[in-house]
């Protein structure tokens, strides 16, 4: 796959659209449709560090809602005891990130694979789910930032300009905030899988007993990739509570954890702008779904889901690249017809 | 044997599985830069030794020597790094990746960028594969994947190279090109290679070691082996009994 993506004109084509669809999209969507907007931007950098983590480390993680959540909350307990969003921002991609590199370091050093690592992942978003919801009692503050159990916390803080707590950061700016956000990461993380680095992730991801024959340790590889998809969970996280000035258990909650799982798969693993499509493109129909009386949203939603397993299990960015490539390039003759001499 | 002329050394190495010994203590020596043929009927414990040697299994009891390091409890990227290279039975590649790939996967594990970039291209180069550099290698011949993988041991540069089956399925040119590979590459490795094909063997042949229900039967030249009378009747399954 890695040879798809030779040059960076790709990259540069993809960075100039982003960039044009950031600065053009306040000019012409009415603002109710930019909150919205908002939002999606926001679970597109979370299912982006999933499709990090699924589609090029081949890691099935069924918890990256937890990595999110902790960096919400990560963000609001500290934002509430500084006033000031600078430290508060770096905790909520900070503490994540460490998380998923202690659960990570226990399980990839165990070896745990596959299916049992989703099993283990998903349990512990639930039980942070658990343990979150049981917060509600007056005991359980943090500095001053009482945690709430399933109430939440409300009256989050908006980000604002480094040291500066009463210069925050206006609707319009979180928009474009999230957005440069997202951008920087899907640039940094196509820089990061053409390097060295990534192409071991990927190589693991192809053969992981190939790749420790030749040398590398994939516990490694796949823990420093699983933690950095958490760290990117927990920013989302991070800008989603700012977006909602709310955060509550419900982040942890299966439907959560579900709903990345959907995003990555219909848009496509193996990719990063799969992700990106698949979550904007569910968000928007749910949202409309959600507008009409005629149909229940999730039995539409469920019946989507199905037909693309069964009918586009490569999801919807892998399969147009397959179209292209198949109309661009001829089918290649194998070089052994060449040896093949007439006696 | 003093240490320094031997490269690969196992004490009473033994794995078994469940009720099955599929290893019973072997003692294995090789010489720096020696080149061992390994046979053996179906199931005399081949691959698991390979496995044990390249710690894709651990062994029950038993140690294992490389250059002087105990690699009995190591992990398989450490027994790597040491300078042990292996073309496991079935080509255990990187399908979705091109050759070229495959190849710099390999040769990036030791070298830096410029280095590595080189000496990919000098062993696709060596192996014949540069005209298939930019093929994917799930879509190759199974002949050329091995071939990929033999690219990718030869691009570690290791200090010894086990070799499962490499002439399998390949042509008769191809299996001529191989023998020729591994004498070349012997120059400043040792090899060990498991091969059921005896024209093959004999094509390479200095010492040949014979495997049986997990012990060793003999070792000795190709010539005094084939004569060999046990080895004859574990060949043709005659039972002991008769």
């Amino acid at each position: 796959m890695i040879a798809h993506w030779q040059g960076n004109g790709g990259l540069v084509a993809a960075t100039a659209l982003g960039l044009v669809l950031l600065l053009a999209l306040p000019q012409v969507v009415d603002p109710v449709m930019m909150i919205e907007l908002t939002s999606y931007v926001i679970m597109a950098i979370l299912a982006l560090s999933l499709g990090l983590i699924w589609g090029y480390g081949g890691i099935l993680c069924f918890g990256q809602s937890a990595f999110f959540g902790i960096g919400a909350y990560a963000y609001a307990i500290a934002v509430i005891n500084f006033g000031d969003s600078t430290i508060p921002l770096l905790l909520s991609i900070i503490v994540p990130g460490l998380f998923a590199a202690l659960l990570g370091y226990f399980l990839f050093y165990a070896r745990i694979t596959d299916v049992y690592f989703g099993v283990i992942t998903l349990t512990v978003t639930l039980i942070l789910y658990k343990v979150m919801g049981a917060t509600s009692g007056s005991q359980y503050v943090i500095g001053t930032a009482a945690i709430g159990g399933y109430n939440g916390i409300p009256a989050v803080p908006p980000l604002n300009f480094p040291g500066r707590p009463d210069a925050a950061l206006s609707f319009d700016g979180l928009f474009y905030l999230s957005g440069l956000t997202l951008l920087a990461i899907y640039v940094g993380l196509r820089l990061m899988l053409k390097s060295r680095f990534g192409q071991v992730v990927v190589a693991i991801r192809e053969n992981e007993r190939r790749a420790e024959l030749l040398g590398y340790d994939a516990r490694f590889y796949k823990l420093a990739t699983f933690t950095i998809g958490g760290a990117i969970a927990g920013l989302a996280g991070c800008l989603f509570a700012n977006w909602g000035m709310f955060i509550s258990p419900d982040v942890f909650g299966l439907a959560q954890s579900a709903q990345v799982i959907i995003w990555v798969i219909v848009g496509g693993t193996g990719t990063l702008l799969g992700p990106i499509v698949g979550c904007f493109a569910i968000q928007w129909i749910a949202t409309k779904l959600g507008a009409q009386q005629v149909l229940n949203a999730n039995l539409v939603l469920g019946t989507i889901l199905i037909g693309f397993v069964l009918l586009v299990p490569k999801g919807v960015v892998p399969t147009i690249g397959d179209a292209f490539r198949r109309l661009k390039f001829r089918p290649y003759v194998a070089p052994l017809v060449e040896q093949r001499r007439v006696p | 044997m003093t240490t320094s002329d031997c490269i690969l050394e196992t004490r009473g190495l033994e794995k078994r599985f469940g009720g099955v010994v599929a290893i019973a203590s072997v003692d294995f020596n090789l010489k720096q830069r020696e080149l061992r043929c390994l046979i053996g009927p179906n199931g005399a414990g081949k691959s698991t030794f390979f496995k044990m040697l390249t710690a894709q299994l651990k062994p029950t009891t038993g140690q294992i020597l490389f250059d002087g390091v105990d690699i009995t409890r190591a992990q398989p990227h450490q027994v790597s790094r040491l300078g042990i290279g292996i073309k496991n039975q079935v080509p255990d590649v990187f399908n979705n990746l091109t050759v070229a790939e495959n190849v710099s996967v390999a040769a990036k594990s030791r070298d830096g960028k410029a280095r590595a970039v080189a000496k990919g291209k000098d062993v696709m180069e060596r192996l014949g594969l540069t005209a298939l550099a930019g093929r994917l290698v799930g879509e190759l011949a199974h002949g050329q994947r091995q071939w990929v993988e033999l690219a990718m041991v030869v691009a570690l540069e290791p200090k010894l190279i086990l070799l499962d089956e490499p002439a399998a399925g390949m042509t008769a040119d191809e299996t001529n090109k191989t023998a020729e590979l591994i004498r070349e590459v012997n120059k400043s490795a040792a090899i060990v290679v498991v091969e059921h094909d005896m024209q093959f063997i004999k094509q390479i042949a200095q010492t040949v070691t014979v495997f049986h229900q997990g012990r060793v039967l003999i070792e000795d030249t190709m010539d005094k082996v084939q004569g060999n009378e046990l080895v004859r009747e574990v060949y043709l399954g005659k039972s002991e009994d008769d």
